[in-house]
């Protein structure tokens, strides 16, 4: 049965700009943003807002040339990010923004690949993915947002999820212990390994240009407030309240130290710099050793 | 030393490094299947390999780990089967003509993002070497019980294209061919091979390089300004732009509108999977091939593919020796089903019955005797894997229709 | 007043509000160093009470607000400098934050 839908023809560009250009501009970084996309689907005080315009000035300050520069996201509030960035984006399968990073890297060396997801994208599903490319020290930055669970889905728990803290499937409060993330991306192998809260929206803007300047497997973790999914559930308060309760709790520090990086319930939270060092990359290696040799050795 | 850069498209002038020389292998070679089908893939310009080992399908893996790097592709393999498809995915979106070879446990793994393949229209080939299942099965042993799976195995309607090869040179030749449909048609392609045609020696002729035909997918011509990557040509084909190429484009598995946008309704749903359906099925007729062997006046026609065709070849000699009218329908492209000949020749009233010879329980068989529309008897020839079928149990079979 | 002060001059800004766009989250309203802005008891067509410049001439474009929204709703220029005034130099000293205590 043809549905007469399929011969229909689209919005005409000229009718669909009438509807998406309304307010396009008003803002100095709509630039960076595709028509039509604002407002964007994240609550009122979310915090993926505030790690999003951090990438957005990041763009503007590191200066990699846009038409290079290539987002890919995975599924979750976080992976919602890809589509409002004008530049070359891709909204892929949950878990799995990672390896398809990889590829695309990998085909066309000279892009600058960026993967912005959440914690339970990156961590749970996509867990084997970040530490096997963190091995490798594929060159690509991961941006992660941490808000301590599945928001799109409506507030479950996750592997960030804290101790005793409540969500939809831990309703008696979480019984299993959480990831360190930057414990954990420093023992895969990035060579660069930060953690900001979204207040500290200017050391985190600088942390991501860091980040994509960095040769190597560059990761950020970005700890965010949740208002309506876990901040509601655990009785954090509101946004601003959450907000504050980064200021007064965050302490900056460039130790790794596995306890004092962990993120306890309602516990202080360690930010900065962790991990900055120099590591040929896959593709060094993929060359100076595999290509290299191959060129001597004649199959037949 | 400067990074393979990889556009998807063979270097013409080999970049003064012989490349393109040494990516076709011309000769007369005697090797497997498998090591066949990287041949191929190398020649027809593939530059991207990312797997993980899995027998029967190990050694197309470790001959593009040698080969790759020689003609300036990248070989790697990925941690598990679903990253391997995800970098498929992610390469084919920035322009790299991509494959990867698995079997049954890893085709499993892959559907998801085979799936994707599906709905960013991301051209790239799976080289499935089917073994006995399900689950572990027979890791060594033959099997076709990957047939259905192909076609089915991701949720959600899309349609992909697969072939069978029946030989190392049909491997070679096959895999050529699926790059160009998938350039063509923007879908993931497979070549549904059987251990036994993956681990077979036999004589392969690779041609010249000029001599073997590529075709790569269609670019856009029309600017980035309000460009519409997801827009149809007149075949439903959109023109495929690249990451890098300064469209700024936005793909996602969601449904989306011609812009690429997510849309979730059920009118961007009905135009976007009708599309993407259709670009299959309205081409049937060009896409699929198969070959005939004693079928004009023959009153039992046997359906096979891969290794069983090769029985049911001997078959056919051995009943028309014994005054059988019979006849071998090989099918080269499972997917989409060749359905206008088996139509055809059940409509002809000539022949009383097929006879589906197939290492399984019986998968081709319902596509068969749903073309067959009653009009002819339709019989499975079935085994559940680890062997290949021998010619007198076949003949028993062929015998017992008449 | 330091004896140099007429070689410099106070940086002013002018915060813009894209009232419609706003989602009523607070920040910028409770993180402006300059207390700014305050909540409108005007709403937007999504119904959120958005900010409004409270205290014309105080804003020092320090952008904290424009780097702080969710929604690109904000967003501060830099306006003529003006002459530094006793002000802008010499301020009550706030009392000190308490440093988070360390386990």
């Amino acid at each position: 049965m043809k549905s007469e839908l399929i011969d229909a023809q689209p919005l005409g560009a000229e009718q669909a700009r009438a509807g998406w250009l309304k307010g396009y501009g008003d803002h100095p970084l709509d630039p960076y943003l595709k028509p039509g996309r604002i407002p964007h689907i994240w609550c009122a005080g979310c915090g993926i807002g505030i790690a999003f315009t951090a990438f957005v000035k990041a763009l503007e300050q590191a200066g990699a040339p846009l038409d290079k520069t290539v987002v890919v996201s995975g599924i979750g509030c976080s992976g919602r990010a890809a589509g409002y960035l004008k530049l070359d984006t891709y909204h892929t399968t949950h878990g799995r923004a990672i390896p398809f990073a990889t590829g695309l890297k990998l085909a066309q060396p000279e892009l600058k690949v960026v993967v912005f997801s959440g914690d339970g994208d990156l961590f749970a599903i996509g867990g084997n993915h970040i530490i096997h490319a963190a091995r490798r020290n594929v060159d690509i930055t991961v941006v992660c947002i941490n808000n301590f669970n599945y928001g799109m889905t409506g507030g479950q728990g996750g592997p960030t999820t804290p101790l005793q803290a409540r969500t939809t499937t831990t309703p008696y409060g979480c019984a299993e212990n959480p990831f360190n993330l930057v414990h954990l991306a420093t023992a895969a192998g990035a060579t660069y390994v930060a953690r900001w809260t979204v207040l500290h929206a200017y050391e985190l803007r600088e942390a991501i240009v860091e980040a994509m300047n960095k040769r190597g497997f560059s990761f950020v973790e970005v700890v965010s407030p949740c208002p309506t999914g876990y901040a509601r559930r655990n009785n954090l308060g509101t946004a601003v309240d959450l907000m504050k309760f980064y200021r007064d709790r965050a302490h900056p520090t460039d130790t790794l130290d596995p306890d004092d990086t962990a993120l306890p319930f309602n516990g202080d939270i360690a930010v900065g710099r962790f991990v900055d060092i120099e590591k040929p990359t896959f593709m060094d290696m993929y060359n100076d050793w595999v290509v290299a040799r191959a060129a001597g050795r004649e199959k037949t | 030393m400067k990074p393979p850069t990889s556009s998807g498209t063979p270097n013409p002038d080999g970049g003064g490094l012989g490349v393109r020389d040494r990516q076709a292998l011309t000769g007369t070679h005697f090797m497997t299947g498998d090591e066949a089908s990287a041949e191929g893939a190398l020649a027809a310009g593939c530059r991207f390999f990312a797997g993980y080992p899995i027998t029967p399908a190990t050694e197309v893996a470790e001959r593009m780990a040698a080969r790759l790097p020689q003609v300036g592709g990248v070989y790697i393999q990925m941690e598990d089967e679903i990253g391997s498809m995800a970098a498929l995915v992610g390469a084919s979106c920035a322009g790299a003509r991509a494959m990867t070879s698995t079997s049954g446990p890893g085709f499993s793994l892959m559907m998801e993002n085979i799936g994707l393949a599906a709905m960013l229209e991301a051209p790239c080939v799976i080289v499935n070497i089917m073994r006995g299942g399900p689950s572990t099965g027979l890791p060594t042993l033959t099997g076709q019980q990957d047939v259905m799976q192909a076609r089915w195995g991701s949720h959600g309607d899309y349609e992909i294209i697969a072939l069978s090869p029946s030989s190392p040179q049909e491997a070679f030749d096959l895999t050529v061919e699926a790059f160009n449909l998938a350039d063509r048609y923007r879908v993931p392609v497979m070549i549904l091979g059987d251990e036994t045609v993956g681990h077979m020696s036999e004589k392969v002729v690779i041609p010249e390089a000029d001599k073997i035909e590529i075709a790569p997918r269609r670019r856009p011509e029309a600017p980035a300004e309000d460009f519409m990557p997801f827009y149809p040509g007149d075949d439903d084909v959109p023109p495929m732009v690249h990451a890098g190429d300064g469209y700024r484009i936005h793909a996602t598995g969601l449904t989306h509108d011609e812009y690429g946008y997510p849309v979730i309704d059920a009118d961007a749903q009905e135009r976007l999977v009708q599309r993407l359906v259709r670009k299959i099925r309205d081409h049937a007729d060009e896409i699929v091939r198969t070959e005939e062997t004693r079928v004009d006046d023959a009153e039992v026609v046997i359906v096979s593919f891969g290794c069983s065709a090769r029985t049911a070849t001997e078959v056919v000699e051995i009943a028309r020796a014994n005054g059988l009218k019979a006849g071998l329908l090989r099918l080269i492209t499972l997917w989409p089903f060749p359905e206008t000949r088996i139509r055809e020749l059940a409509r002809s009233g000539r022949v009383k019955t097929f006879v589906v010879a197939e290492i399984n329980a019986g998968q081709m068989v319902y596509e068969v005797e749903r073309c067959a529309e009653g009009r002819a008897g339709v019989a499975l020839a079935g085994l559940m894997g680890g062997r290949i079928m021998e010619p007198p149990e076949l003949y028993e079979i062929v015998r017992k229709q008449t | 007043m330091p004896i140099d002060a007429d070689r410099h001059e106070a940086v002013t800004g002018k915060v813009h509000i894209l009232e419609y766009r706003c989602k009523g989250c607070g920040y910028c309203i409770e993180f402006c160093p300059r207390d700014v802005l305050a909540e409108s008891e005007d709403f937007n067509e999504k119904g959120y009470h958005y900010p409004y410049v409270k205290v014309e001439g105080q804003c020092v474009h320090c952008d904290f607000c424009e780097t702080i929204c969710p929604e690109f709703a904000i967003y501060c220029t830099k306006e003529e400098g003006r002459k530094l005034e006793t002000a802008d130099v010499i301020r009550d000293p706030k009392p000190r934050r308490r440093r988070s205590r360390r386990a």
